[in-house]
């Protein structure tokens, strides 16, 4: 039997797939996020070192995981977008790009909230800050770019571009600032001994795994928005049920 | 007619917008007005205290340089866009990426290299020492070109946009900051007693990268936005 391994990548037959995935994401997503903030305020001791403040980093270590991981697979469908000619991974592309935002945001502020009192500054011109916050404008400059063209096809590939762009110097900014200045402290977690309490891995796993599936969750829900936008003068659009009534 | 060289068609789309240029030199000269205006604000803004400028003159100039290229960017393409000489140029049978890597040369030229020979002046105003300066030139003349060359990935996405001026450098400034960072950090390693080799190398790094992938990439964006 030939398995059409195609089928969902035409918009038509994603919009269904995506709504009838959407739930097992969502669910999911909300049940770990409730699991690993409950380990991590209740379960976890207090850090010898960083008392209570370091609780942050449950939510910090994730949304910066995250913030990156999304630039990296939103390239990666605007790549395809751009050779394949596929207008659903250019689509993902920009279902993905606000979530990437609101991760490097929340990975921001969360990092200034812990360095108030760890650092005794809310701001400092660190490699891992300062590539962050470049982070954050190069997913400005995506959305921008998306939102200034009128013509969606040729936003896709613009923006598809800019994306392939950031991409392969995503990792010279990031060794530029790191040679800059270097300040903020290092990785804990090593594959060859952690020196991390068990309770705050699992918390700040649990919690990694609840931001992915919450990406996957609101990336397919406004991939549905952006489907049903640019595909609104078609007919199977009008005949779909909630957009009858 | 005869066939042109890579390298003939090369020096005819250089030579071509350089005499463009020269017949409009205002344009030329309000980059480097800017340059020159933009430097000369910080020691109003921070005050004259000669050891503070020193210390931080060689960012300032970087910054400077950075902004008046943002600033001379929109113009790469638009003229050619609006008269259709870009469409022909696409349409010809040579290579869009070589006549792409010939405009960004002429960018450069124009706007670029006059900010690399203004500099040592603009230099001593922030009393840097002789040898601080021949690094910041070195640097400035390794770097300019690179800025030229993101720049003009991001001045051809942004073709005929609307508020294309703001939007190109809110595209390209992010990806000069490596530059920004070696070639204000040469002038630092020396101010500090080190050398500045390794920041002119990467610099050097930088520029034979870009050399090799932003023409081709342009020339993509340039395909994209005129379809």
């Amino acid at each position: 039997m030939a398995i059409n391994w195609f089928k969902y990548s035409a918009p038509t037959t994603f919009y269904g797939l995506a709504g009838k995935l959407i739930p097992f994401f969502a669910w999911p997503a909300a049940i770990l996020f409730g699991i690993g903030l409950y380990i991590g305020f209740f379960v976890a001791p207090t850090d010898a070192v960083q008392s209570e403040a370091y609780r942050i980093m449950f939510i910090h270590v994730p949304a910066s995981i995250l913030s990156m991981f999304i630039y990296l697979i939103m390239a990666g469908y605007a790549a395809l977008g751009l050779i394949f000619k596929t207008r659903l991974s250019a689509m993902m592309a920009s279902a993905l790009a606000p979530t990437g935002a609101l991760f490097a945001v929340i990975s921001l502020w969360t990092g200034a909230l812990w360095g108030k009192p760890m650092w005794g500054a809310w701001w400092v011109w660190d490699a891992r800050l300062t590539s962050e916050l470049i982070l954050l404008f190069l997913y400005l400059g995506f959305i921008a770019l998306q939102a200034s063209i009128d013509d969606p096809r040729r936003a896709d590939r613009a923006s598809a571009l800019l994306a392939i762009v950031g991409s392969v110097n995503v990792p010279i900014i990031y060794y530029s600032v790191q040679w800059w200045n270097t300040l903020h402290q290092g990785s804990t977690i090593k594959f060859s001994g952690s020196s991390m309490h068990i309770a705050m891995q699992q918390s700040m796993f649990t919690i990694l795994a609840a931001c992915w599936l919450y990406t996957i969750a609101i990336a397919l829900m406004r991939v549905r928005s952006i489907i049903l936008e640019r595909e609104s003068g078609t007919q199977w659009v009008k005949e779909l049920k909630e957009v009858r009534v | 007619m005869n066939k042109l060289s890579l390298f003939g068609l090369l020096g005819l789309v250089i030579r071509r917008d350089l005499l463009l240029a020269m017949r409009r030199r205002a344009d030329v000269l309000t980059t480097l007005v800017f340059f020159v205006m933009v430097v000369s604000l910080f020691p109003l803004g921070v005050g004259p205290e000669p050891d503070m400028l020193r210390k931080m003159a060689s960012g300032v100039l970087w910054v400077a340089a950075l902004l008046a290229s943002m600033l001379s960017l929109p113009r790469m393409f638009s003229a050619d866009y609006l008269d259709g000489t870009l469409e022909q140029m696409m349409l010809a049978p040579q290579s869009l990426t070589m006549m792409v890597l010939g405009k960004i040369a002429a960018h450069w030229m124009l706007s670029g290299l006059p900010l690399v020979l203004i500099a040592p002046v603009l230099g001593l105003q922030f009393d840097m020492s002789a040898q601080t300066l021949w690094i910041l030139v070195l640097a400035l003349l390794l770097g300019t070109p690179v800025l030229s060359m993101i720049g003009a990935i991001g001045a051809a996405l942004t073709l005929g946009l609307r508020g294309g001026g703001v939007l190109v450098s809110l595209l390209v400034l992010p990806l000069c900051i490596p530059v920004l960072i070696f070639g204000a950090g040469a002038v630092e390693a020396v101010n500090s007693g080190m050398d500045a080799v390794s920041n002119l190398s990467l610099l050097g790094a930088f520029l034979l990268f870009a050399l090799v992938f932003t023409p081709f990439v342009a020339a993509q964006a340039l395909r994209i936005s005129m379809e």
